[in-house]
Formats: structure tokens, sequence, C-alpha cells
């Protein structure tokens, strides 16, 4: 049998990572946005898509383009500032959310809830959807969250594909939706555009995980699928910002392959349900 | 899946993961199932899970996997093929990971997810297996290999295992080598039919 061949001499992954810690670099000196403490493969892969939509061969011809072409820039943003997501992602979460987090948030007159690194918005409005079935909607504030003002104005424009509408249909009934799901929006043209009463209690505005701090205090913190896409440090950092933003026995809700455990602060919460919703306790 | 795990030797120890299509909330079965047919520990991937030897990871529903020297990172980004996980994804990033010490196995599925991450495999130097479409319950994902990597390796189901045992022996692969094996039991969330591939069962 034949040996494991030798690895081919082009392809050099120590310079390849230069040359993407060398674009990081460039983008934060030159835009101000921090992506250095991002995890590595993800930013990868989706530098290289960039890349290659560009019609270009390698990360410093990006450096170049983004350095000196600021349409490159916000296209490159928008790559690495979007995360794809879905209304009722992972419906038991919100099932858990009714069932165990909604009793725990009747007794507050008044309810805040962050919903950070919120893009596109359909967790928010799921959210909204949510709350709004079990009454709580008029005595609450949702504050969505995006490092992309892109991305926020999609966000507040409610208006996400008809095609997907089937997919969170599903999702919306698996999640323990009370009513009929068509109820919460009209079709138009290809999108299906969501009630404006549920966006009445939702402030969109702009805020950066890594840069920026702690703006107020809240009774539930979700912050689903964005940790993944931090490394651990800058991870640990977020859950400080995190702890310090939610109140004793707030509730902290986290992405279903996520955990608490690149931090320090993991013995301060207590998880209340099987899937990954965490109570504040010390 | 169970025939090749089966197939291993016992002091097997090279990292598997192992990405199979399936439904965006398809639940733990799959890992238990694989559990019962192994002494290796059989476990989801999590966000920024270590490579450990002797463990075998399932990429979980809904995400893709990344693979990254030691680690395996998650993301959420758009399906590949109309999938996530997408075993393209996995693998280009475990040819890049592990240039020349990657092994790849494509085996029974509904669609050419994995032609192009075996070829990447296979260009960095690593090694490239195929399950024989001849004896695959669906043979588009291995064909769609073969036609992508024509000199791959191309094995019966059976004889998987016991192969990768011997490219262990020959000291053609060392502790730190991801192997990852591809089946693609396709479960078509599209049109609602949880059809779980016969090569699963067996």
């Amino acid at each position: 049998m034949t040996k494991v061949a030798q690895a081919p001499l082009t392809y050099d992954s120590q310079l390849e990572k230069m040359e993407i810690e060398l674009l990081l670099e460039a983008i934060y000196r030159h835009y101000g946005f921090d992506f250095r403490s991002y995890a590595f493969s993800s930013i990868r892969r989706r530098i290289w898509k960039r890349v290659n939509a560009e019609g270009l061969s390698n990360v410093t011809a990006l450096q170049e383009r983004i350095l000196h072409d600021s349409k490159v820039m916000e296209r490159l943003l928008l790559d690495l500032s979007i995360n794809v997501t879905a209304m009722f992602r992972d419906p038991g979460f919100y099932r858990a959310f009714r069932e165990d987090v909604v009793p725990l948030l009747r007794t507050y007159p008044f309810i805040r809830v962050w919903h950070a690194g919120c893009s596109t918005g359909e967790e928010v409005y799921s959210m909204a959807i949510l709350l709004e079935e079990e009454g709580l909607l008029a005595r609450s504030r949702l504050y969505a969250t995006d490092i992309n003002e892109v991305v926020l104005q999609q966000a507040r424009a409610g208006i996400f594909p008809l095609e997907r509408m089937q997919e969170y249909t599903e999702n919306y009934i698996k999640a323990g939706g009370k009513r009929s799901f068509s109820e919460y929006y009209v079709a138009k043209y290809d999108g299906a555009l969501f009630s404006p009463a549920l966006t009445e209690h939702v402030v969109f505005s702009q805020h950066n995980l890594v840069t920026d701090r702690s703006f107020s205090e809240f009774n539930v913190i979700l912050c689903r699928n964005v940790l993944i896409y931090f490394d651990k440090s800058l991870q640990a950092r977020v859950q400080g910002l995190f702890y310090d933003s939610l109140v004793h026995f707030g509730i902290l809700g986290l992405g279903s392959k996520e955990s608490l455990k690149f931090s320090q602060y993991e013995d301060c919460y207590e998880q209340i349900a099987a899937e990954k919703i965490y109570r504040k306790i010390k | 899946m169970r025939k090749v795990l089966g197939g291993l030797p016992p002091r097997w120890d090279v990292p598997i993961i192992i990405v199979q299509h399936r439904h965006r909330d398809s639940d733990q079965l799959l890992v238990s199932l694989l559990q019962e047919c192994t002494k290796l520990r059989v476990l989801e991937v999590e966000d920024q899970t270590e490579i450990e030897p002797g463990s075998i990871y399932i990429a979980p529903a809904d995400y893709h996997v990344l693979v990254d020297k030691g680690i395996l990172a998650l993301s959420t980004d758009e399906p590949v093929r109309f999938s996530r996980p997408s075993i393209d994804v996995t693998f280009e990033s475990a040819a890049d990971a592990y240039p020349g010490t990657s092994i790849g196995v494509v085996m029974t599925g509904a669609n050419d997810d994995g032609a192009r991450g075996l070829k990447r495999i296979a260009d960095r130097g690593g090694r490239a297996i195929v399950q024989d479409p001849a004896t695959a319950d669906s043979a588009t994902m291995p064909a769609a290999a073969l036609r992508a990597v024509p000199n791959a390796d191309v094995l019966a189901l059976d004889d998987i295992g016991a192969f990768l045992g011997r490219l262990r022996v020959q000291g053609a692969l060392t502790e730190r080598e991801a192997k990852r094996a591809a089946t693609g039991p396709a479960l078509r969330d599209g049109e609602g039919n949880r059809k779980v591939d016969h090569g699963l069962a067996s």
C-alpha cells in the first residue's frame, strides 16, 4: 500500500494565517471594527468567500481592496457580521422559554429583553410573538442590537422571505405557538411583512459586543449562535458584559451548542432547562 | 456507519468526525446508536470541542463543523448543497488544517455533497476513500466523489474499517491526524420525509 503523499508545497497555511491576521489588523486600524479575536476557522471561511466573490486570488489582495475601496469593505462587513438564523430556530428552546422562563417573567412589572447580535431579526420577532401570546408584550421592551447598521435596517423592516414561512410555521408550532402563524404576517410579493404591532415594543440599535460597554440592566439576555464566532478570550469578555448587564436572577439564553465554560462566570448561573437557558444566581 | 466503526481495530485512536445530513430538529438518537457499537467515545460536536485521540465526533443538526488545529468549531452559515451540516465544509477545513494527514471517506448518500471536499483533501496530499457505488444504497454521493477524485480508494462497506486499521498500522497516520467519514442518508427536509438510509441500520 502506498504511503500518504507529502503535502503539496503550494499550500502554505502559515502564510495564509499571517495574511488573515494582517487583514483583520488593517480593518481594525482603518475602520475600527475589531474582528481580531474571532474564531479562526469560521472567519477564515467567510474571508475566502469574499476573496472569491471579488474575483481575487488571495487574502492580501482583499486587504488592498478594502483599504482603498470602501464598497468592498461594506460587502466584507456584511459577510462577517450576518449570522444566518431562522424564526423559532430550535423550537425546543422557545418551548422551554415558555414553560420555564415565562412564569418567572410574570413576576416583573416591566420586562427588559436584550437580543445581543440580533442580525436580521428573526429571533426578535419570534420572541415578540411569544411574549404577545403569553400576554407579556405590553409590559416588555426588547432591545435588539447588532454591529451592522445595514442588517439592523433589514431587521426593522420586518420582511422575511415568503418561501421560508412553511419552515417557520413548523418551528412555531413545535415551539408551542398558540395561534395560526399566518396571522402575524401579510404576503407582499416574495416577502412576508410582519405586523408592526410586534415592533412597537422593540428598539433596534447599533452596538458592538466586542468594543462597547454595558448600556442597561436586563431581565433576559438572548445571544444565540453569536458566541460560536468568537474565540475563547472574546467569549469570556462578552460573558462579562452579559453578567454586568443582567439583573439578579436574570435569564441568559444561548445557542444549543454553546456554553458558559470559557468564562469565569460559569458558577454564577444555574441551568434551568434542558436547553441552554441559565439563571444568574450569584 | 456501524459497519465502519465495527471494523476498526481494537486500539484505534485516530479522531473521527462523522458528518451526516440530518433534519434540523433531529435528536441524540444517532449518538446513542453509534455509541452502542464502539468502545470509543462518541459525542456531538459543541462550540470549540477539542479534538482528542480515540474520540468520535458527530456533526450536530443545523450547524456546519469546521476543523481547525486541535479544535472543532461550529458555524451557522448558509447550507451548502442544501445541507447543514455540509460534508464539503468539514472536509475542506480538515484538508486545510491538516494538509497531507487527513483521510476523507465518502459513503452512501443522495446528493453530491462531499465531492469537492474530498478533492481538496486529495489535492493537499491526504487520503481519499470512497464506498463502492455499486454496494451503496444510494450511489449518487460516492459516484460524485469518484468523479472528483478518480484515483480514490474504492472499497465495499464491509472493508472500510479494516482498511483504515491497516493504514494506521503502517504509520500512515499519526495521533494528531483527523479522519472524517461522511455518510449521506439525506434526510429530506423539504419533502417532510425523514427516511433513514438502510446503510445505517445494518
